[in-house]
């Protein structure tokens, strides 16, 4: 039914950013193409559209990215910290110059909306280089004993879902505390990478303190495996982040793992009702679901459940799917054909398995990658789409009856990232909070992030934190 | 004592200690342990993966408990540990000195070190979460506090030399901050710690909080390292080989994994980062609002 | 749907009957209410969807003088108003009230003449509410014989605060009775909370309870007459609770935010919380207003700009 109120369309200009037709790997301060030539091209996931082609990483490339960080390390980790931090101070501040810019190719990229990454991505991307550049004189007093030293190239991998977000808690405390990096961004969302690498050298960092190096699975495997890489941290799928825990096995080099999550959101029957609804809403929908730490399992006591998913329901009615650039979109784009299929699939699952499924009236584009915001109910902690990770935007309904019940079901699970509790009660949230193996838990809120506040998973989900004063740990030898 | 008394001594069975009991490997196997010398010392148990395994569930068991109890609970448990020790000084002054062939002033040193080392991490136990947990200032209306909490149960291969000191410094860090743990001893030099199980036994604390094992670690230590609810592993007494492969199979899992450091000297300053290695930092968010600056606003 | 309090019959019994219902009602949590109220205030209105949202608004407008000094003069002056909002451009929709002090009612409804454009009165002492009530019920019926067509009071917040709700309740009970002219026929009865100090949301969630079970037609953030008036988090508040009230009552309740509301880019984003939250059944002046009064210039000026392409400037609307 059209609304008396319907919304014209509201696109945010394209024309802020200016997005060239190839690009190189940046190595050693330098756009360069890739020694074998292999190129791959990134479209845009709302219409298809290629974007740019992009130089391919393969071994030779990583090799010499490596080769380039290795050899400005000596005199990087040798700077005073205080001038390691006036760089990430440009740094930062270039972010925000150049914020608008960032956010609609963060969206044109990734096909998330340009609500969320002008709003969410570019701020915390911004604060989270003011907030690490303010470490890097200051690093005697972390707690991490007196002049801790750096590790020296840290190896970093990081997935599509907040390409530029995952960059700045990459890069931002291994330059903070003397390291150099290579960083492998996700084949499907290059760009922000590759302009970051332009605003390196508009903020005149050393050549070979950073290099990126877009490509596939197998440039990263090459870069955690490179004997010359001291760190590796990564993003990503638990499945990939065990088979680099085995690989560096015996290494030495540090690792660091953010990895799945089922998330359990937890709703009590005195729970302040409205606003659980937006936070259901936005814990499972926010990013189209595409977050590690999404709240994909609603656990809801059974006596609010009926009331509660009407309204949550009514709620799903009001979101706006479509054109990312229009800042009235609340739900983008899935980011890839491939994470279409998978997320497809799984929900298919669900509805063979006996779920009950729902989603509201919505009307999907003809080109790109899209998924209809998805309920699923009846379902219990024996189904797949209670236990895997789906990494869309699909939500799964269980019940309890009791507080022990709750913590027991949200606990069942291989993973242990993020939780969420929502009760008037502040004992309440205490004790569960208190029993709740997850390495985040929001109560009364969710999907909030803050560079200071650690962030990371217990169990499957991975090990090591980033963000605050503990995220510093995982780059330094200590 | 002259060799020509006429009372015969009263041999110890060195046995396992499992979830707060004394059982034998239930493979009923035993293996020599000599001095560095050469000279029997006892039989001990060769425990196999399925003790390894029993000893698992009685670390999950004891995990719930142990984990919430008080941290001041934790340091009283700790320090009566220290003080069991104490008591019984000279017995375990001449097991090391047997065990790792150390003069008796050398040996009683080391028991020494031991002692304190318990009580060192017994006032551990209600600061490390102040030292390294703290509130977080984030830009917003929430509160937002981290708290270190105990990764579960974790497995520890204890040093292969120092068969009490280093064995009691893998030990006391682990469960200090309220993790449980599955101990394989030193395989060469393994009754001070069957005996250590003695002295835990009889002071206060739970039952399968702390499990020691004697044996292969080369035999025990992949099924540790591979078990789904293990939650981490110290490789202290891993050599190279063996700790490679025990990092690989613990990723099956995501184990945090303490690699093999070498120590100099286990009587140094351990720091903390024995204990920091199994520890989660669990980071809590509440809305806070505020008081009146907006008319409605709370 | 049923529409019918029967449901609710109880809850009114007695003091502690009400007061174990309205803290039963869920709680709010400010943070998160601000957000989603913030939230929805960046959505971007463009086009003919701001057209339609500036016209919507100035239908909405509860066009107000509540000043000591007001004259027969600036009561003309502002029905004149009413009715012509742009005297440039006829097709610019009228007010949909006017609101006064009860002595200004005759004068108003005079200058109105026949236009479509209703006469609001405040009654019961307001701003402050303090008086007996026989007084708060002559001011209401005074207005009302002299035309009023719709009444909007205030409740007694130091009732509320400490606690007396069932009293807050009766008070209300009482006006909507004192509303009723001879021939059966009712003026409308928009109920004040002076949301600014209720201070709580949580309070402010009960009030609109007492307000809708007491029989109040609209529901109303403020007098205008205090610090903190309507906001967009203690609107989206209310709405909610209308919402609510409609899905278990199937009775349909008004909500007026009132003072604080000076620019088309305000009066857009309350818009925009209404049709999120309630939807197009309360997008129409039957059941949403704006009390406001300097909000009509900027919107007639918006107004220009949409139809002439260039900005306008305060001295090409009129000045009352």
């Amino acid at each position: 039914m059209a609304s008396l109120f319907e919304y014209a369309p509201a696109p945010e200009s394209r024309s802020v950013v200016d997005i060239a037709p190839s690009y190189g790997l940046f190595i050693d301060g330098e756009f360069t193409d890739a020694a074998d030539g292999k190129v791959f091209k990134t479209v845009s996931p709302s219409s298809e559209e290629v974007l740019a082609e992009v130089a391919q990483a393969g071994a030779a490339d990583v090799d010499r990215a490596v080769k380039a960080a290795r050899k400005a390390f000596e005199k990087w980790s040798a700077l005073p910290g205080s001038e390691r931090a006036k760089y990430l101070f440009r740094i930062a501040r270039i972010i925000q110059e150049r914020s608008r810019e960032l956010a609609v190719l963060e969206t044109l990229d990734n096909g998330k909306p340009i609500k969320e990454t002008r709003d969410a991505d570019l701020p915390l991307v911004a604060a989270h280089f003011f907030y690490y550049a303010g470490w890097a004189d200051k690093l005697d007093h972390a707690g991490y004993g007196a002049n801790p030293r750096p590790l020296g190239v840290a190896g970093q991998v990081i997935p599509w879902n907040f390409p530029l977000l995952m960059l700045a808690w990459k890069i931002a405390p291994a330059l903070a505390t003397g390291n150099t990096v290579v960083l492998k961004p996700a084949e499907t969302t290059p760009l922000s990478a590759l302009f970051f690498a332009d605003i390196c050298r508009q903020a005149g960092l050393p050549k070979g303190v950073v290099n990126i190096v877009p490509g596939y699975g197998d440039a990263g495997a090459e870069l955690v495996a490179h004997p010359d890489v001291n760190k590796v941290a990564f993003t990503g799928s638990t499945a990939v982040g065990k088979a680099i825990a085995r690989q560096v096995a015996g290494s030495g080099k540090k690792v660091t793992l953010e990895l799945g999550g089922k998330g359990a959101n937890i709703v009590f029957d005195d729970a302040p009702i409205d606003q659980a609804v937006e936070g259901i809403v936005g814990g499972i929908f926010f990013n189209q679901g595409q977050v590690c730490c999404a709240g994909s399992r609603l656990l809801v006591q059974e006596s609010i459940h009926d009331e509660l998913l009407d309204s949550l329901k009514r709620r799903l009615s009001t979101l706006r799917l479509g054109d990312p650039l229009d800042k009235n979109t609340d739900i983008g784009a899935i980011n890839s054909a491939e994470q279409l299929a998978r997320i497809t699939a799984l929900a298919e699952t669900g509805e063979a398995e006996g779920a009950e499924r729902w989603s509201p009236a919505c009307e999907l584009p003809s080109a790109g990658y899209w998924f209809a915001p998805t309920l699923f109910t009846n379902v219990t902690q024996a189904h797949t789409v209670a236990r895997d990770e789906i990494f869309g935007p699909v939500l799964s309904v269980l019940t309890f009856r009791t507080p022990d019940e709750a913590v027991a079901k949200a606990n069942n699970s291989q993973y242990g990232l993020s939780a969420g509790i929502w009760t008037e009660k502040g004992s309440r949230i205490l004790a569960v909070a208190n029993k709740l193996r997850a390495g985040v838990v929001w109560a009364n809120t969710f999907n909030k992030f803050d560079p200071t506040s650690p962030f990371g998973g217990y169990k499957e989900s991975g090990f090591g934190r980033e963000g605050g004063r503990h995220g510093l740990e995982a780059y330094l030898d200590v | 004592m002259s060799e020509s008394s006429t009372r015969l001594n009263v041999f110890k069975t060195y046995k396992l200690y499992v979830g707060g009991k004394f059982p034998r490997s239930e493979s009923g196997r035993v293996y020599e342990v000599t001095d560095p010398k050469g000279k029997w010392l006892a039989n001990a148990p060769l425990s196999s993966r399925k003790d390894a395994r029993d000893a698992v569930v009685a670390a999950r068991k004891a995990f719930g408990g142990w984990s919430g109890a008080t941290a001041y609970n934790r340091g009283q448990v700790l320090y009566r540990v220290a003080e069991m020790l104490e008591g019984r000084r000279e017995q375990f002054v001449r097991e090391v000195a047997e065990a790792e062939g150390l003069s008796k002033s050398k040996a009683g040193a080391v028991v020494d070190a031991a002692i304190d080392r318990w009580v060192w991490y017994a006032g551990w136990t209600d600061k490390i979460g102040q030292v390294v947990g703290g509130a977080n200032p984030v830009a917003g209306p929430f509160f937002n506090l981290s708290t270190p909490e105990p990764t579960g149960v974790v497995a520890v291969v204890a040093p292969q030399e120092s068969s009490f000191l280093g064995l009691v410094s893998v030990i006391a860090p682990v469960i200090a901050t309220g993790n449980t743990a599955v101990v394989i001893a030193s395989e060469k030099a393994p009754l001070p710690a069957l005996s250590l199980g003695e002295v835990l036994a009889t002071s206060d604390l739970p039952g399968g909080v702390v499990n020691i094992l004697s044996g292969k670690a080369s035999e025990m230590g992949p099924h540790l390292a591979a078990h789904m609810d293990v939650n981490a592993i110290d490789l202290a007494g891993a050599d190279a080989a063996l700790a490679q492969e025990l990092e690989i199979a613990a990723a099956d899992n995501l184990k945090r994994v303490l690699r093999p450091q070498p120590v100099d000297d286990w009587a140094a300053d351990p720091g903390t980062r024995r204990m920091t290695a199994f520890l989660e930092t669990k980071t809590v968010w509440h809305p806070t609002g505020s008081l009146g600056a907006s008319g409605s606003s709370y | 749907m049923p529409t019918t309090l029967t449901a609710f019959a109880d809850v009114t019994t007695s003091d502690s009957a009400l007061r174990r219902f309205l803290h039963g009602l869920p709680g709010v949590d400010a943070v998160g209410l601000e957000a989603r109220a913030a939230a929805l205030g960046t959505r971007s209105i463009k086009t003919t969807a701001k057209a339609y949202a500036i016209d919507l608004a100035i239908s909405m407008i509860d066009l107000t003088t509540l000043e000591g000094a007001d004259t027969p003069g600036k009561v003309r002056a502002l029905a004149a108003k009413a009715v012509h909002p742009d005297p440039t451009d006829r097709t610019t929709p009228m007010t949909a009230a006017v609101c006064v002090y009860p002595d200004m009612v005759a004068t108003a409804k005079a200058a109105l003449g026949g236009a479509d454009v209703k006469v609001a009165s405040v009654a019961t002492a307001f701003p402050a509410g303090r008086a007996a009530l026989p007084v708060k019920l002559a001011d209401t019926r005074d207005a009302v014989a002299a035309g009023a067509d719709e009444i909007d009071m205030v409740i007694d917040r130091g009732a509320f605060l400490a606690g007396r709700y069932l009293e807050t309740y009766e008070l209300i009970k009482a006006v909507k009775e004192a509303c009723v002219r001879p021939d059966g026929t009712s003026a409308r009865l928009k109920v004040i909370f002076e949301t600014g100090e209720l201070s709580t949301y949580d309070n402010i969630r009960r009030a609109s309870w007492i307000g809708m079970l007491a029989g109040a037609d609209f529901i109303k953030t403020s007098t205008g007459k205090v610090g903190v008036n309507a906001t967009p988090a203690n609107t989206l508040l209310m709405l909610e609770a209308v919402r609510d009230f409609k899905a278990q009552t199937g009775i349909q309740v008004g909500v007026k935010p009132a003072g604080g509301i000076r620019t088309t880019k305000d009066a857009i984003k309350f818009l925009v919380l209404v049709n999120e939250t309630v939807g197009e059944d309360w997008l129409t002046n039957e059941w949403f207003r704006f009390g406001a009064s300097s909000l009509l210039n900027d919107l007639l000026m918006q107004r220009q700009k949409l139809s002439t392409g260039r900005y306008s400037g305060p001295d090409y609307v009129t000045v009352d």
